[in-house]
């Protein structure tokens, strides 16, 4: 076949299999400011979109047309458009929003403001602030159960996860962990919860029923220094069997057991890994890269990495529209 | 920084407060308040005029961050039903010291954070009033008390002079920047962070090429064409040094702007005789803190305190706010406000305190010091944080800086 043919061909098989998976891999760079789209199929970059200062966390909106973004530095939630790609509004979040969690009625958004030990709640249709629910020092992290009756909230100088009722906005359980608590997920059945402690270096896992710590679960990984274990990004395997764990400046990503709680085997990835995402299939894992401002792939069948793939500077949220 | 000015704090309405504590705390009982010593000597200043009229040492150096600490341990005690108090006590001599620390003692107190120079802070703890009670260091950076004076009852918030030499040591060996020519004030601090950086030397395979005496007297600057006479001291005093990297000033009370006196350091870069960056007390620092530091969710507490006092944090301000937070996560660990139970979780090997260095602080069993990284910054961008990469340890990297278990003198009963 000509050269030119090949690539033709190439470029249709790419085309079908982009229609098969059609899927995109949204990324945010901390430090460039921008929101790196990448295809789910070639993990080509589509577009990189500037925003406001110091994105971090990032969040689907419902009709997945939007995407929340959480701009620390320009103390607003921007709502960023993914058909035209332009910021088309900013949502009041209050001070230094760093994470945030949409509820499933996919109009209130429970956002983390660092600066004044406040969770947020936003009405992202109406664009006001519905509520203020004092936490603790330096809330964090946010998962909403998927019943949505209740937000967990963690406060990284305070050590714990809050449990809001959604519907009261009144803090229901404290519930102590690991030093500097910063990612909370939710099992699918909403039975229970995992709080991952970056400083603590450790996962804990509470039950819903009478908010009780049913678990804890450490790391120990051969040649890195046990100071250097730092848990931060979560995400649940498809069928709930495995939970992912980025551990930071480690380096790795954990695969722990749900039911066992055993950390199965760590899988080396880029550096300072911060977030995980799943593919809408379930059969990849994103990882963000703060140091090596990359993205590595996982194939979570065969429990490898395949591929690394450079975005922008110091990726830290990911987020994949199915 | 990109954004620095303060935010007022939002006010919490009492109301609110109270119907949280309420509605929440309901599994807390409620238990005792915890008291918190702050002891403070700060000596009228030893010499009338500063070096500099830039950053004078605050008044409330060290007591803001401990206020700090205190409010955000207030904040998780919200949450579990714990309460804590500060008791100020900032004194002007040393006899004042010690009766305050008495006083302390008396009402009850066991837990006392002591900025105080090293012989006082001797004195306190062996106090026969002060057995029983805790202090922790915020104030002396002196090997002496990690090691041959060692306390059962001193805990080392502070790192010592000899973890700060560790720390630059690293650092200049992993650049190569191998030959040192050092500089000694004439104050005893200065003699001591000398003698660190010595043996941090030795430590790290550097060479001390030239080992020198800074005899000169500071506070030209006021005096007309006062430049000139500070360009031809430092002139005199690096003429004719052998080849070498790096110039490292110990010239501890002139650090941070020279307010206490001292402040000779600052009259040396950019008028030595060979082009060499300045390292040690001044130029590129081995510190606890410094406003320059964001990592780590830093910014967070950098602009907290910023909120409530109105200037930057200093190293002195964030040992005050370490210890206050040390034991508020001794408090929360422990379950319990009892003085003993939160000084057994203290040392106990489960603690780990975050203190944004990007690790979990630890305090060493066989010295009381807290084991921490180390930043290195000048005065506006951090250059590094030690322990630098590849340094390895059996146990802890921290342990690559200070005395480490096998060499310590401390013989602690």
């Amino acid at each position: 076949m000509p050269p030119a043919l090949t690539r033709a061909a190439m470029t249709a098989l790419l085309l079908l299999g982009a229609a098969a998976r059609a899927e995109t891999v949204l990324v945010s760079n901390e430090k460039d400011n921008t929101i790196t789209a990448l295809d789910g199929e070639t993990l080509r970059v589509i577009r990189t979109v500037p925003v406001g200062e110091r994105p971090r966390g990032i969040v689907l909106s419902k009709d997945r047309r939007h995407l929340f973004v959480c701009a620390g530095d320009s103390d607003r939630v921007e709502v960023l458009d993914l058909e035209t790609w332009r910021v088309v509004r900013h949502l009041p979040s209050g001070p230094d929003p760093e994470l945030a969690a949409l509820h499933p009625d996919g109009r209130r958004l429970f956002v983390a403001n660092e600066d004044d030990n406040m969770v947020t709640v936003v009405d992202v249709e109406r664009a006001v602030v519905l509520r203020e629910i004092p936490v603790g020092v330096e809330p964090e992290g946010m998962g909403i159960s998927p019943d949505g009756r209740h937000v967990v909230n963690t406060s990284e100088t305070t050590n714990m996860a809050h449990v809001i009722e959604v519907e009261s906005g009144e803090i229901v359980a404290n519930i102590l962990v690991g030093a500097r608590p910063r990612a909370v997920v939710w099992e699918a059945d909403g039975r229970r919860f995992w709080v991952s402690s970056e400083i603590g270096g450790t996962l804990t896992l509470i039950e819903r029923e009478g908010w009780r710590v049913a678990g804890q679960v450490g790391f120990a990984v051969p040649g890195v220094p046990a100071e250097a274990i730092q848990p931060v990004g979560m995400a649940l395997s498809r069928d709930g069997a495995r939970l992912f764990v980025a551990l930071g400046p480690a380096n790795r990503v954990a695969v722990v057991d749900t039911r066992t709680r055993q950390v199965e085997r760590t899988l080396l990835v880029g550096q300072r890994v911060w977030n995980l995402a799943l593919s809408t299939d379930g059969t990849r894992l994103y990882t963000t890269n703060g140091v090596s401002n990359d993205l590595s792939v996982v194939d979570v069948a065969a429990m490898r990495v395949t591929r690394s793939v450079p975005v922008g500077q110091a990726p830290w949220g990911v987020v994949v529209r199915p | 920084m990109r954004r620095t000015r303060p935010r007022p704090r939002r006010s919490l309405l009492p109301a609110l407060l109270l119907g949280l504590l309420l509605s929440c705390a309901a599994a807390a009982e409620p238990a005792p308040v915890l008291g918190i010593g702050y002891l403070a000597w700060r000596p009228p200043p030893a010499r009338p005029v500063a070096s500099t009229l830039l950053d004078p040492p605050p008044e409330d150096e060290g007591v803001q961050g401990a206020r700090l600490g205190l409010a955000d341990n207030e904040t998780t005690g919200r949450f579990t039903g714990q309460r804590f108090a500060l008791e100020e006590r900032i004194v002007r001599g040393p006899e004042e010291a010690l009766e305050a620390l008495r006083g302390l003692a008396a009402a009850g107190i066991r837990l006392v954070v002591a900025d105080l120079p090293a012989p006082l802070l001797l004195r306190a703890a062996g106090l026969p009033e002060a057995e029983g009670v805790t202090l922790l260091n915020t104030g002396a950076p002196d090997d002496a008390l990690r090691n041959e004076a060692c306390r059962r009852n001193l805990l080392h918030i502070l790192p010592s002079r000899a973890m700060l030499a560790d720390a630059l040591a690293q650092y200049l060996a992993v650049k190569r920047w191998r030959n040192l020519v050092l500089a000694v004030g004439p104050e005893e601090g200065d003699r001591l962070y000398a003698e660190a950086m010595r043996r941090a030397a030795r430590k790290f395979g550097l060479r001390l090429v030239a080992d020198r005496a800074w005899t000169y007297d500071p506070g030209a600057q006021r005096t007309d064409t006062g430049h000139l006479s500070i360009a031809a001291e430092a002139a005199r005093f690096t003429q004719g040094t052998p080849a070498h990297d790096v110039l490292v000033v110990a010239d501890e009370a002139g650090q941070g702007g020279g307010g206490w006196g001292g402040g000779w350091g600052d009259g040396l870069a950019y008028r030595t005789t060979e082009p060499r960056p300045i390292a040690g007390t001044h130029g590129l620092t081995p510190t606890l803190w410094s406003r320059v530091h964001e990592q780590w969710g830093a910014t967070q507490l950098q602009r907290r305190f910023r909120a409530r006092a109105g200037r930057w944090m200093t190293p002195r301000d964030h040992a005050g706010w370490l210890a206050l937070r040390a034991i508020g996560e001794g408090a929360t660990r422990a379950r319990s406000t009892d003085p003993a139970a939160v000084l057994e979780a203290m040392r106990g090997p489960e603690f780990g305190l975050a203190g944004f260095k990007g690790t979990r602080l630890t305090f060493r069993d066989w010295d009381g010091q807290l084991r921490q990284p180390v930043l290195l910054a000048e005065p506006r961008a951090l250059v590094s944080v030690s322990p630098q990469p590849g340094f390895q340890h059996q146990f802890s990297e921290l342990d690559t800086l200070g005395t480490d278990r096998p060499e310590t003198r401390c013989r602690l009963p």
